[in-house]
């Protein structure tokens, strides 16, 4: 077998990720367990990029770093303490998980081995990046087009539903107090 | 990849980053000094006399500190601020010369967000941890206007290749008609490398914050890293929006080493005129009024595109 240095770069990558992946529910404090979490998405990132998908590559290292960071701040926002400072157990239910864990793994194994796949009909195109940008902007548009809404609307469903604060509370009953009544109040003084 | 400079460039590169780094830190200490009524002079060497005193200094441990990651993220800033010089092209050429540069950019500069809170953390010290929340909730607040404001150069040259938008910008610099995108950009470097005005996570007012534990080698290597990342984000902003290498006389190189040095002199500067911004004030300022600016900049940008197409 002919092996190369980006095969080796592959396969490195790919145990990185898997066992930072599997450090995630082995230490015990929240900030290692984050970072674990980036160390794999990261490896999984420059994988991709080995695969020559740079672009899928770059943004999973940038999406997956960010999210992160940003969950450094909901641990403080939603948390009520910060658990990243002690020591604590990064698993629930650790029995019925691991069962869990054991038995999709086991499916999902099985479902890949044991599926007659189809063999594949016709040849991907050279630019397989583009060829996705054309089917996503033209056959597909219709589908974003219609979720984009849809996503935006769950959002501020969610915020919506989630805040205990409203506008009411905010700028009184008849929505004429200015400046807004707010616990923390912003910079652009609305 | 096949553009990019040979490896032996490393060198030069890497010279000139510290070169350039230890100058702005001697300007911003000169200032420093002049303001106090002290000797400028002893101000432009300060930078010198305080690596040789924290070479020698003792390093601190405190108490249960997470000594693994606080010291990755200690070690992990200058690394970053030379990843980030390696995509920008010194004239024609940068020494990663990859079709997605400026993606590469924003991405490095995301990882400076889990770098600084975990300076903040690792530590252990309650005013560290208040430093690097507040970096991250600034970071919330000028990260949306950075990254919408990197749309801009990217868009008006219909291509993410640094040397490819540079080289779009012959006659016309990209700073003339995105004026917005390349002042909301200078914001988030001032942002990423933890400088004023953007340096409530390191203010006085918490002790330092960020850097409050750092001692010895550690503090050296995050106040030098502070700065490289100020001059790698002026440099990366040379391609962006100031013609990359374009220029009388002197080769590309040179013209890209000037523009940086006069950038990340200005922000130096600019961060001295300017008040610490607060990061509760600072979101809803990012988010209302800039954010919105940066967007009808990016229209502005694309409406000329496609009319000029």
């Amino acid at each position: 077998m002919n092996l190369s240095l980006v095969d080796v770069g592959f396969w490195l990558c790919a145990v990185v990720s898997v066992v930072a992946g599997a450090l995630v529910f082995y230490v015990d404090s929240m900030a290692r367990a984050t970072y674990a979490l980036a160390v794999s998405f990261v490896a999984v990132g420059v994988a991709l990029l080995l695969m020559g998908q740079a672009y899928m590559g770059v943004i999973v290292i940038l999406m997956m770093v960010m999210e992160m960071a940003v969950m450094a701040v909901y641990m403080v926002m939603f948390m009520g303490m910060n658990p990243a400072l002690m020591p604590m157990s990064m698993v629930h239910s650790h029995r019925s998980s691991i069962a869990a864990g054991v038995g999709t793994f086991l499916l999902l194994g099985a479902g890949a081995v044991l599926v007659p796949w189809p063999t594949r009909r016709g040849a991907p195109t050279g630019d397989v990046t583009s060829a996705l940008g054309e089917a996503i902007m033209e056959s597909h548009m219709i589908v974003m087009i219609a979720m984009g809404p849809v996503m935006v609307a769950t959002i501020v469903a969610g915020v919506v539903l989630s805040s205990h604060r409203t506008r009411y509370d905010r700028l009184g009953d008849d929505l004429d107090r200015r400046p807004a009544d707010d616990p923390q109040p912003g910079g652009v003084g609305r | 990849m096949a553009d990019s400079l040979p490896l032996v460039y490393v060198v030069p590169v890497m010279v000139g980053l510290a070169v350039v780094s230890l100058s702005v830190a001697g300007l911003s200490s000169a200032l420093e000094a002049r303001d106090r009524g002290l000797s400028v002079g002893s101000g432009l060497t300060l930078p010198l006399r305080e690596t040789a005193r924290l070479m020698r200094q003792r390093p601190r441990r405190t108490v249960s500190a997470d000594r693994l990651l606080w010291r990755s993220a200690s070690s992990a800033v200058i690394p970053l601020a030379v990843l980030i010089v390696a995509f920008v092209p010194l004239g024609a050429h940068a020494l990663v010369d990859h079709p997605l540069g400026l993606v590469w950019i924003n991405a490095l500069d995301v990882v400076a967000w889990a770098v600084m809170w975990l300076l903040g953390w690792g530590v252990n010290s309650v005013t560290g941890l208040v430093g690097g929340y507040r970096f991250l909730a600034l970071a919330l607040g000028y990260e949306l206007p950075l990254m919408f404001a990197l749309t801009a150069p990217a868009i008006a040259a219909g291509s993410l290749n640094l040397a490819e938008i540079s080289a779009t910008q012959d006659g016309l610099w990209f700073v003339v008609w995105t004026p917005v995108a390349f002042v909301a950009y200078c914001w988030g470097v001032l942002g990423f490398s933890v400088r004023p005005p953007m340096d409530p996570g390191a203010g006085s007012d918490v002790n330092g914050g960020i850097l409050a534990e750092l001692a010895a080698v550690d503090r050296l290597l995050v106040l030098a890293g502070r700065y490289a990342l100020l001059v790698a984000g002026s440099a990366a902003a040379v391609p962006l929006f100031l013609g990359g290498g374009a220029g009388p006389l002197l080769p590309g190189w040179g013209w890209v080493l000037i523009k940086t040095i006069l950038v990340s002199g200005l922000l130096v500067l600019a961060g001295r005129r300017l008040p610490t911004l607060r990061p509760d004030k600072l979101l809803e300022l990012g988010w209302v009024v800039v954010l919105p600016l940066v967007v009808a900049q990016d229209l502005v940008v694309s409406v000329i595109a496609v009319a000029t197409n």
